[in-house]
């Protein structure tokens, strides 16, 4: 790992020894160097193993729906409403941190890292009122993947309008 | 970089701040931790039975301020003032602590280096007349999580840099009478250093080149080395963040390896999951006062230089695009 962060002369070598003056120039440098790195393979793997599991269980309560007589999109629809309503109820008791901690991106792709992203700063600030608390802050997390979404979708179905249309 | 004139401004000379006591409160988390059984009062419930995290900082500065108050076998009306801050915006937890005492109230921010900068302004007040003075510093894991990161029960994963801000409140009672007692003998601010970090995550990095400009002004100042000391102890640099100052001060020509400690990296046990150690105002708070101070009473550390350090920043700032400034101030104590 090797990437350049300024034009100064790098201050420490890859066995940890200094070989030059650190200066405030070179210091980010430094610290890049000196950091633990993250475990990406380690993570990738984990995030990989549990980000499939939730889309298997997503494909299970797909396949229990179509068997009760629903339709293919209504099926989808109640799979994805009920992964949100269990992520809740995890969310609450504390334990999807815990695997979010774990997961990563494994839990927060998939529709379950967006309730998570609702729910916990509704529970964090339920103790500033309903309305300033509850209402205000819940979408604190959240909010920008809705505006950005709504934006690109925008986007997108002008171009197909323009294109594809 | 040391600027001629900046090196000659005067170390504040103290002979008149006696350290009564100290007290502590910890949380669950850091009571089991390397300092494990040595705080005065430990939470099994971080929200000690308050509604909200909040309230329960809160409580434990209440109960610090008077543990130490009744350790030190005084009365509220022995103490003339009360220095102190958190970390929380406009420094409720303190301020609104000391609703209960009648005592002059000067509340205190400097980040995580509060309890320094509040025993060099306590013994300048004590240099000046007063007769006692309580210092008291601490943060929440909790409430400071919500206000610079993220919701609690938000699944994300940290990174490897991190620290994990301690819970807990630590206090101590100064007096201006003479007595056989541990003092503080000289005080000295630093100056606010930014060496351009921008990661919120990486604390240690921003603050260590402000501890050892700190430090190596101290030692320049006072021409004295790092050996004429039993412990240099910083507050809250984490693992990473004592490597660095490690590194930096060798570059200034002074080797600190052997009798440096970090009461932030030195809290926690490594599967603890705390990374980097602990941050925030509680840590030199808790680190001197539960282990620090009964080591200069038992007379095993005869001279020591705490350094507070604390990161400037706030999440305003910091989503703006700045760069963490900090700041490390520093107290000589000795027996």
């Amino acid at each position: 790992m090797t990437k350049k962060l300024s034009n100064q002369q790098n201050p420490i070598s890859p066995d940890g020894k200094l070989t030059a003056k650190i200066t405030k120039d070179n210091y980010k440098q430094y610290v890049f160097e000196k950091s633990p790195k993250s475990a990406h393979a380690k993570n990738m793997f984990w995030a990989f193993v549990i980000g499939g599991l939730i889309c298997v269980i997503g494909q299970i309560f797909i396949e229990i729906y179509s068997l009760l007589g629903f339709s293919n999109a209504d099926s989808s629809g109640l799979a994805s409403a009920t992964l949100v309503v269990i992520t809740a109820i995890l969310t609450g008791f504390g334990v999807f941190d815990q695997i979010g901690r774990f997961a990563g991106a494994g839990s927060t792709i998939p529709i379950t890292g967006f309730a998570n992203a609702v729910v916990a700063p509704a529970l964090e600030f339920k103790a500033e009122g309903l309305i300033y608390g509850l209402g205000a802050k819940m979408f604190v997390v959240a909010g920008p993947v809705v505006v950005n979404g709504v934006f690109v979708s925008v986007i997108i179905a002008l171009l197909t309008l323009l294109i594809g249309g | 970089m040391l600027d001629r004139y900046y090196l000659e401004n005067r170390i504040l000379n103290f002979d008149k701040s006696y350290i009564v006591e100290g007290y502590t409160i910890a949380g669950p988390k850091e009571n089991d931790g390397r300092l494990h059984a040595t705080f005065d009062m430990a939470l099994k419930d971080d929200m000690f039975g308050q509604t909200t995290f909040e309230r329960a900082e809160r409580k434990m500065f209440e109960h610090c301020i008077s543990g130490a108050i009744s350790k030190a076998n005084m009365q509220t009306r022995d103490i003339d003032y009360i220095l102190g801050g958190d970390i929380l915006n406009q420094n409720v937890s303190a301020s609104y602590a000391c609703r209960k005492f009648h005592c002059g109230y000067v509340g205190l921010y400097n980040a995580c280096a509060t309890y320094v900068e509040s025993l060099i302004v306590a013994s300048s007040l004590l240099q000046s007349g007063a007769r006692t003075a309580l210092c008291v510093s601490g943060s929440h894991f909790s409430t400071v999580e919500r206000q610079y990161r993220y919701p609690l029960e938000l699944g994300v994963l940290r990174s490897p840099m991190t620290q994990w801000t301690v819970t807990g409140v630590g206090a101590t009672v100064l007096q201006s009478e003479k007595d056989d007692l541990p003092k503080v003998t000289r005080g000295m601010f630093g100056r606010v250093i930014d060496y351009g970090i921008m990661d919120i995550n990486n604390m240690g990095a921003a603050m260590a080149p402000a501890a050892c400009d700190t430090l190596v002004t101290y030692f320049e100042r006072t021409n004295t080395k790092p050996s004429d000391y039993d412990l240099i102890v910083t507050g809250d640099l984490g693992k990473l963040g004592k490597d660095i100052l490690i590194d930096l001060m060798s570059q200034k020509g002074y080797d600190v390896s052997d009798n440096y400690a970090d009461c932030g990296a030195m809290l926690f046990f490594d599967d603890q999951k705390t990374y980097q150690g602990g941050s925030g105002p509680a840590c030199s708070a808790l680190g001197f006062n539960a282990l620090f101070l009964s080591n200069i009473r038992q007379g095993n550390i005869k001279k020591m230089l705490l350094v507070g350090t604390g990161a400037l920043m706030s999440s305003t700032v910091q989503f703006q695009g700045d760069s963490i400034a900090a700041v490390a101030h520093l107290v000589e104590i000795s027996r």
